[in-house]
């Protein structure tokens, strides 16, 4: 155990038992504003009702997330090469990164005609861009030299991409895999919002939605928690996997010096 | 000794940039087969990119060039190591026969062995960032000798480096040429490194880059470490100092 862990531990310890604390002592209704403990309580006797709503937008967060290193990735490698299919398409993924999602979401779910479809759509719309943009620059910042070896060596097109262009672009890639993973997530949980239904099986937003109507203030926290717990394990999973990748040859990946 | 060099014949060279810079003007130059040949001057004098030429890397405005244009016949080593960072120092050095389809296990064992022509056998699983910059350059050197080419281009492969590595480098290289014989150009702004290594010195001056003046240095190999001392040596860096002089006068 390290300081980076023990110190923000310390820090959520802290906090939520002054939470605790002062909600019991200003007795603040739990309608209001519940303790933490209460919020624990409830992801426990709620945990039937929760459990499959988090493993439907855990699913369609992972599925985005997917979908978006397929297209992103192979748009990237598109674009690096032609020039022309980049100053074609590129400010068209511009055009779609910055229209908020909020405004496009009723649109796609009328247009996908199927919930599920739509918020994997939605999900997916915000997460692809930073892994085209980033893969793109990656694939650039190659080596001159390296390059010209590669041409001295008569490598073809492809065999600088596989051999050459793609391992320099890994690090620039996960940058951006990291990022999309949290876009992903707020792009499903927005994309629920917006639906104002999960579908076939609800996702955690509509489980907020759901028990706002009903009052039940503590199942929203409870299903706040687990969104935000399922956002930190993908912001983890996403650092371990570039650690894992990089740890032998990349700045970014080494120990701080001793 | 059995000579495997190639020799380079560069007629009329001239190169001008797009925004009207001239690079070089009229450059002929024969090197013959096996021979080790420096191209001394200052920056900005075009001697890079006369090498860049010479491989085939960048296009001559006007002139030609001939030289040996198989696979592999040709080595380059640019003035950083340009390894791949995320590839072993053997994987690096495996490259080049890579790029030519050779089988893996012969691969394994060719770049092993030019590993261990410069000196770093043991050091085939170390990352590049593991080693010191004189480690590289000697990775860098390896891969440029991996495919046995008959005729090795450098720039300036050794200006980044401490002294004591640069004197190392400049004797294992020599010893690696006596070896092998390939057709050597070299690349250096240093008239001792230049005295030190070459059969001929190619004096070059700026603005338009072109051929001065060319001078032998008549000391015969093997050069040791004693040779920097000498007095053949002195004398020989004091003669093309002057030439250098007139050159960046000019």
């Amino acid at each position: 155990m390290n300081a980076r862990i023990i110190a923000p531990l310390i820090l959520g310890v802290l906090v939520l038992a002054a939470w605790e604390e002062a909600v019991r002592a200003f007795a603040i209704p739990p309608y209001v504003l519940p303790g933490p403990i209460l919020i624990a309580r409830t992801l426990v006797s709620d945990w039937s009702i929760l459990a499959p709503s988090l493993w439907v937008t855990l699913a369609i967060t992972l599925e985005a997330l997917a979908a978006a290193v397929v297209v992103g990735g192979l748009l990237a490698v598109l674009f690096s090469l032609s020039r022309w299919i980049e100053l074609s398409f590129f400010p068209y993924a511009i055009i779609l990164q910055v229209t908020p999602i909020v405004a496009i979401a009723p649109l796609i779910i009328v247009w996908a005609n199927d919930v599920d479809l739509s918020l994997l759509i939605c999900a997916w719309l915000v997460a692809f861009f930073p892994i085209l943009s980033n893969t793109i620059l990656g694939l650039r910042s190659v080596d001159r030299n390296l390059l010209s070896l590669f041409e001295l060596y008569g490598a073809g097109r492809w065999r600088t991409l596989v051999h050459l262009r793609l391992p320099a672009a890994l690090p620039y890639f996960l940058g951006g895999l990291r990022i999309s993973g949290g876009l992903a997530l707020i792009g499903a949980v927005v994309a629920e919002f917006v639906a104002g239904t999960g579908g076939n099986a609800s996702g955690l937003a509509w489980r907020i939605l759901e028990a706002g109507y009903q009052l039940k203030v503590p199942r929203m926290f409870a299903a706040l928690a687990l969104i935000s717990a399922t956002g930190i394990a993908i912001f983890l999973a996403s650092t371990l996997l570039s650690h894992l990748l990089l740890r032998r040859w990349h700045e970014s990946a080494l120990d701080a010096p001793e | 000794m059995s000579i495997s060099g190639a020799p380079v014949r560069v007629r009329g060279v001239s190169k001008q940039y797009g925004n009207g810079v001239e690079a070089l003007r009229g450059i002929s130059l024969d090197i013959g087969a096996g021979e080790f040949v420096s191209l001394l001057g200052p920056s900005g004098c075009g001697k890079t990119t006369l090498l860049r030429i010479i491989a085939g890397l960048a296009s001559a405005t006007a002139g030609s060039v001939e030289r040996p244009v198989g696979r592999g016949e040709t080595g380059f080593v640019f003035q950083e190591p340009t390894l791949m960072p995320w590839a072993t120092a053997l994987a690096n050095v495996e490259l080049p026969l890579k790029l030519a389809g050779v089988g893996r296990a012969e691969r394994r064992a060719r770049a092993g062995e030019a590993l261990a022509g410069v000196g770093l056998a043991g050091f085939g699983n170390s990352y590049p960032r593991e080693l010191s910059g004189g480690m590289k350059m000697r990775v860098s050197i390896a891969r440029a000798l991996v495919t046995e080419p008959r005729l090795l281009l450098m720039d300036e492969p050794f200006a980044a480096l401490d002294e004591i590595s640069r004197y190392r480098l400049n004797t294992d290289l020599l010893a690696l040429w006596q070896r092998r014989r390939f057709t050597a150009v070299f690349v250096t702004h240093s008239v001792f490194e230049s005295v030190f290594l070459s059969q001929r010195i190619v004096v070059m001056s700026a603005r338009p880059g072109r051929i001065t003046s060319a001078l032998d240095v008549e000391a015969s190999y093997p050069r040791e470490e004693a040779f920097r001392t000498s007095a053949e040596y002195a004398a020989a860096c004091r003669r093309v100092s002057a030439h250098l002089g007139e050159a960046m006068a000019a």
